[in-house]
């Protein structure tokens, strides 16, 4: 059975091809910084599993001390604007099969694989199916690509590692940050913040009960950086025992509207890393708050607008 | 109340711009220490959530095929697309692949789009052509167009999927009030999504259609 282990070798072997990239590029003076900060997370990736979680730890405060003392980009070895204008008029619209087949591989895929079964096992763990189909789609896009362009696969690399250059240690912020929220949890927080909000705003007036918490989820949203840790904590904390317990609220529409109220702060926050700022280093943004910047308006409308939602149906009448 | 020591960290941390990744780890170390854990310990807690969350690393699969279209030219031919269409325009294409990205998100295709796979070699490259049809932009406006892309890419995915009831966060809300004792069917709570889904639309395309206009008005005040 294909399972996420295995996945994740493959995008070990990755950021390896990567890193040793990085390692054969004489010109540039940092590459052995750029070379171990891709080659410790390629060893993250690939042996994760078998690592202890010290030794895992390590690793991560290594890559952190080298991302803060500065990765340089490498050397640009893709093709200048004259020779791509030329192969974009020789290829035309072929060039979008690869990068359309991601999508339309992973959706396919999502829907296929879990029928799919090689004696009594299925092929691919079935809660992964997703991930695994994604995966599947990455690699049928590369073999279209290289075909395509009739490339080497060490050409592909090389494309890759300029991507991932452009984009650095931001690629590895999103994990960095799920694993925060996990100390976040042990910690317990989560509690404190809830114990925090209840206990100095007086809950007398629904209206106020349903801004409370609104806002609430949207604000500690923008400090955990994730619509799915804020819901649990502000729901059990306010949401049922104020508007469903005291008011009578529908809990339905509460937490429907809750959740999209945290979705709210999800755009406002540099805590979400993979929506804002990576986004941000893979357009080569100067502001790596610009994301953020262009969203807020929307953000604060919409949270405005579910808050109003939420009061005007939220009670029973 | 010690434990909150990690979230001023954050505060301060990006307030100040220092490196997030260093921001993060601190935090997390700070949190960790303020909960009672030992250092090594700390480091433990780090090295285990990290590994246990590689699953998003999945994600960047794509860099190769997608850094191999570039050096094709997937650019340039998205922008000689978008250049015959006379009519478009930065606002426009955005609006278009806004409606595209939430009706596919309804539905659950939530993978029909992203920051790498297409508003990088696709959706930006035409709205920068767009925009510097009859002129080129400065750095700043390519900025702003660019952000604008990756914002659209992330409203109409966040206020789009929760209308569709196979989502994660509607069987979040589903486990977590069950728990409480109060059984709820998905498509109830998928029904309360659409009203926000409609305002996000309408709100968003509006503001999409000022950019237009100020990117207009930036091209009369050039010339």
């Amino acid at each position: 059975m294909i399972g996420l282990e295995a996945i994740y070798i493959l995008a070990g072997f990755m950021f390896g091809a990567f890193a040793a990239s990085h390692a054969l590029d004489r010109s540039n003076p940092a590459r052995w910084r750029s070379a171990a900060f891709w080659g410790c997370f390629a060893l993250i990736l690939v042996a994760g599993t078998w690592l202890s979680d010290i030794a895992s730890g390590m690793l991560v405060l290594v890559m952190v001390v080298l991302a803060t003392l500065g990765l340089k980009p490498g050397r640009d070895v893709t093709t200048d604007a004259v020779r791509r204008q030329a192969s974009a008029d020789r290829l035309r619209n072929r060039l979008f099969l690869p990068a359309l087949a991601i999508p339309a591989v992973t959706l396919a895929g999502t829907l296929l694989l879990p029928h799919v079964r090689v004696g009594a096992m299925p092929l691919v763990d079935p809660k992964q199916v997703t991930l695994i189909s994604l995966a599947a789609g990455a690699l049928i896009g590369l073999t279209l690509a290289l075909r395509l362009l009739r490339s080497h696969i060490a050409t592909a690399a090389v494309e890759g590692r300029r991507l991932v250059d452009a984009i650095g240690w931001a690629a590895v912020l999103p994990q960095m940050l799920a694993a925060l929220g996990g100390i976040f949890a042990a910690a317990g927080v989560g509690k404190v913040v809830a114990g925090l909000v209840t206990g100095y705003i007086p809950m007398t007036l629904p209206l106020v009960v349903v801004i409370v918490y609104t806002t609430g989820m949207a604000l500690f949203t923008v400090i955990m950086g994730n619509a799915f840790a804020a819901f649990p904590v502000m729901t059990a904390g306010i949401g049922l025992p104020l508007i469903v317990g005291k008011f009578g609220g529908d809990p339905v529409i509460m937490s429907a509207l809750g959740m999209l109220s945290g979705f709210c702060g999800t755009l406002l926050t540099p805590m979400a890393a993979n929506f804002n700022i990576v986004p941000a280093a893979v357009l080569e943004l100067r502001d790596r708050n610009a994301v953020i910047k262009v969203q807020a308006p929307t953000a604060f409308l919409l949270l405005f607008a579910n808050t109003v939602i939420m009061a005007l149906f939220v009670f029973p009448r | 109340m010690l434990v909150l020591s990690g979230i001023a960290v954050v505060i301060l941390g990006f307030a100040l711009r220092y490196n997030p990744l260093l921001v993060v780890t601190l935090a997390g170390i700070v949190t960790g220490l303020a909960a009672g854990f030992d250092p090594l310990a700390v480091v433990a807690m780090l090295g285990k959530a990290f590994v246990a969350n590689r699953f998003i690393a999945i994600a960047w699969l794509v860099l190769p095929v997608i850094g191999l279209l570039e050096r094709g030219g997937i650019r340039e031919r998205a922008r000689a697309l978008i250049l015959r269409l006379r009519g478009a325009t930065a606002g426009r294409v955005l609006i278009g692949y806004f409606l595209a990205r939430q009706i596919t998100s309804t539905l659950g295709l939530t993978s029909l789009g992203g920051h790498v796979q297409m508003v990088r070699p696709l959706i930006a490259p035409m709205a920068e052509a767009a925009a510097e049809r009859d002129a080129p932009i400065d750095t700043e406006t390519r900025d702003l167009v660019r952000a604008n892309a990756a914002a659209v890419d992330n409203i109409a995915l966040f206020f789009g999927e929760d209308v569709f009831i196979a989502i994660g966060s509607i069987l979040l809300i589903r486990g977590f009030l069950d728990q409480y004792g109060i059984s709820v069917t998905p498509t109830h709570i998928a029904m309360w999504a659409i009203p926000t889904a409609i305002l996000a639309l309408v709100i968003h395309t509006a503001r999409l259609w000022l950019l237009d206009r100020r990117l207009a008005r930036r091209k009369t005040v050039g010339e």
